[in-house]
């Protein structure tokens, strides 16, 4: 290697090291230590952490609050993905037109964004309160009974579910809005004069084009389906009897409620597997689909 | 800028340099956590800067650590990181864990001979059944707290009941709940006779009936439950039957923050709460209101809930002697009272009630002897060696018989066996 490639190299890994230097302190080291945990008992005062091998995940495989919460997760994001970005997509198609006070349409449907998800909570724990809460008091305007919505195992997930789509959606808008405003407006123009409809002109031009938004989105949306465990410590604490708790919510809940560090770390493992496994089948399934420029 | 970062830099020794030539002075770091509003933050550290006024001895830094969850998370962290406070008020409940951990050590080496029966053995009973051990005394008692019952005046006249009188067996509190439920013409609910809330951890509210129902929960090793003792059953049925058959409390798990609003809302007749929100309904119930000691069935009883000052191992006989000094004289009864009247928690040794600013408090305000009266019979909040785990089990079975998912029996047995498992290690 001659001298001035060597200092190329050094130059480069100068460059990439503030970037290497937090990510490795910060998500690469306590991830490889939480795996290297999940292998060990959880020391307790006098008593040492040991080796125990799979020990911690057997208990995995056996404890039904894990399975239960693992399921409430899976539904969690059926239902919070496409809907959010079906609902911000749909918002951004809106806002993107000329309207009368669209200024204050897109601020309003950003507001949930800008709200911190605990403040929201609490904002929600007074909507969903059955009798004088906002959502019984309009059904009390057609005679209906008052529902205790996060109250019922069948329903306690749901009510979390709205308040993530809710939080959710305009910050995904804002991502449509801005590659919406990317799309030539000569495209448009075009497909009128061919006598494209404005369903085909959003199915075969707008769509395709807003591709690489969507990836993104959508992989945002996963993460946040795992993620977006915030509203549930005020609002059901994961209650009734975990129907409304996510495997972010009993991580935490086995860390620092429990203090059982190890099983936490096992946890955490399973967690770190499917997020990994999720975003590199996402990469590969959509980037076939996505149109770069 | 970097000028600035310079002179922050050097300011920063400087001030290292002056706190090391002064430092003969022993320093103290003490967390405490708040659970109701900013009262008890201010008072604690106005009382916290009284002391090393009049102690030039001691240095103590007051550090607010947030919920009593997140202090108990800090404290814990901080000690198995090898450096914790020396000093901390925690969950009473949280003993067994604390012990478990070997993160804290009794007050009683502290302790001279002489003072021990009159500081220790100064506090309430049941106050100190959470805070002592296999003989030892772990924790002092200080943020301490019961449930009791608040009934709304206006709506008892309204439905024909005495005003004055709150219902003092289980009989009378369905009986008065059947009388204050009222309907609307379409057959719906619009005010509910009673409110007991259950969500997220139904086992406290749970306490203020089993223990009537002649139940303990816990032993005080805190390594054997009762949870399905037959007593226990017959409280579970009785809080489903509620709902379930006599239809005076709403269905499903009930929310703890709306339980106030509810109650001024006039959403329900009575509630039952801590004492910690007695001065929050005070100011903001529109009616005239009573409190109550919870109502009784085969005895009276409720448990008591809240912190305790917590005593750190990893710190040296100096700090540690110091830290037991402070506790002494903020427990003492002046102080004691400023903290209660400031905040509404229960002053826990009854010679602070005999002081002349608390006489005058429950002159003005009488509701806040109740408390008082029901540590009588209060006995120990739940807790065990592996107690987030173990109470969580109670808290799902209690929540599977409240949702109607499972019998009280059913619940309660399951809730026993899953209890047994975790605590089996202790015995």
């Amino acid at each position: 290697m001659t001298n001035s490639a060597r200092l190329q190299w050094v130059y480069a890994w100068l460059l990439l090291s503030p970037a290497l230097v937090l990510l490795v302190t910060f998500t690469h080291y306590p991830a490889i230590k939480s795996i290297i945990a999940s292998f060990y008992s959880t020391a307790r005062g006098k008593r040492q952490s040991v080796y125990i091998g799979l020990d911690n995940y057997h208990t995995l495989v056996a404890d039904p609050v894990f399975w239960k919460v693992l399921s409430n997760n899976f539904w969690y994001a059926v239902w919070t993905i496409p809907l959010s970005i079906a609902l911000s997509l749909i918002m951004a198609l809106w806002v993107n037109e000329k309207l009368r006070g669209l200024a204050f349409l897109r601020m309003a449907y950003f507001t949930p964004t800008v709200l911190p998800l605990i403040a929201v909570a609490n904002i929600w724990l007074f909507f969903y309160t059955p009798g004088f809460g906002l959502i019984d008091q309009i059904r009390g305007l057609f005679d209906l009974p008052e529902q205790n919505w996060m109250g019922s195992p069948n329903t306690a997930l749901y009510t979390m579910i709205a308040v993530a789509i809710w939080k959710e959606a305009g910050f995904f808008m804002i991502f449509y809005l801005a590659a919406l405003q990317t799309i030539p407006p000569s495209l448009r123009d075009a497909a009128a004069i061919e006598g494209a409809s404005k369903v085909y002109f959003f199915r075969r031009v707008v769509f395709p084009l807003l591709m690489p938004t969507t990836l993104f989105v959508s992989i945002n949306a996963v993460i946040n389906s795992f993620r977006l465990v915030d509203h549930i410590f005020v609002m059901t604490e994961g209650g009734p009897n975990n129907a409304s708790s996510l495997l972010l919510f009993y991580i935490y809940e086995t860390a620092f409620k429990y203090w059982d560090t190890a099983y936490a770390a096992t946890l955490t493992t399973v967690l770190l597997m499917i997020l990994t496994v999720l975003a590199i089948g996402q990469f590969f399934f959509l980037d076939k689909r996505v149109h770069y420029k | 800028m970097l000028t600035s970062l310079l002179k922050t830099a050097s300011a920063a020794a400087i001030a290292t340099l002056t706190t090391v030539g002064v430092a003969q002075a022993v320093d103290l770091e003490f967390y405490f956590p708040v659970a109701v509003g900013g009262a008890a933050a201010d008072t604690i550290e106005a009382l916290t800067a009284e002391y090393v006024a009049a102690n030039p001895g001691v240095n103590i830094e007051a550090i607010y650590a947030g919920s009593y969850t997140d202090a108990g998370t800090k404290a814990l962290t901080a000690a198995r990181g090898g450096k914790p406070p020396q000093l901390s008020v925690l969950l009473s409940t949280q003993m067994f864990t604390l012990i478990d951990e070997d993160v804290i050590v009794p007050f009683d080496d502290y302790v001279a001979d002489a003072d021990k029966d009159a500081w220790i053995g100064g506090f309430y009973p049941s106050f100190m059944e959470n805070s002592q051990t296999g003989g030892k005394t772990y924790g002092i008692p200080f943020q301490r707290s019961t449930p009791v019952l608040y009934w709304n005046k206006e709506a008892f006249a309204e439905a024909g009941l005495n005003p004055d009188v709150a219902p003092a067996t289980w009989d009378d509190m369905v009986e008065f709940g059947k009388k204050l439920t009222k309907k609307d013409d379409a057959g719906n609910v619009t005010q509910w006779g009673v409110r007991i809330p259950s969500a997220g951890f139904p086992y406290w509210m749970f306490q203020g009936l089993s223990t009537p129902a002649g139940a303990i929960l816990a032993n005080s090793d805190g390594n054997e439950v009762n949870f399905n003792d037959p007593k226990v059953v017959e409280a579970l049925e009785y809080l489903v039957a509620l709902s379930a058959e006599h239809g005076v409390m709403q269905p499903g798990a009930i929310e703890w923050g709306p339980t106030p609003k509810a109650f001024f809302e006039g959403e329900t007749a009575m509630m039952w709460t801590t004492t910690g929100n007695l001065t929050n309904v005070r100011a903001n119930a529109p009616f005239d209101f009573g409190v109550a000691m919870l109502p009784a069935k085969e005895r009276r009883g409720a448990p008591t809930g809240g912190g305790n000052f917590y005593l750190f191992k990893d710190s040296t006989e100096e700090q540690k002697q110091a830290a037991v000094d402070f506790v002494k004289w903020i427990t003492e009864p002046e102080q004691a009272a400023v903290w209660t009247i400031a905040t509404g928690y229960v002053a826990p040794r009854p010679d602070a009630w005999e002081t002349d600013a608390m006489k005058a408090y429950t002159a003005d305000f009488p509701p806040a002897l109740v408390a008082r009266d029901q540590l009588e019979f209060a006995v120990a909040e739940l807790s065990t060696y592996e107690n987030g785990r173990v109470t969580q089990a109670l808290n799902d079975g209690l929540s599977a018989a409240i949702a109607g998912e499972k019998s009280a029996q059913e619940a309660l047995d399951e809730a026993q066996a899953a209890a047994e498992r975790i605590l089996r290690p202790y015995k």
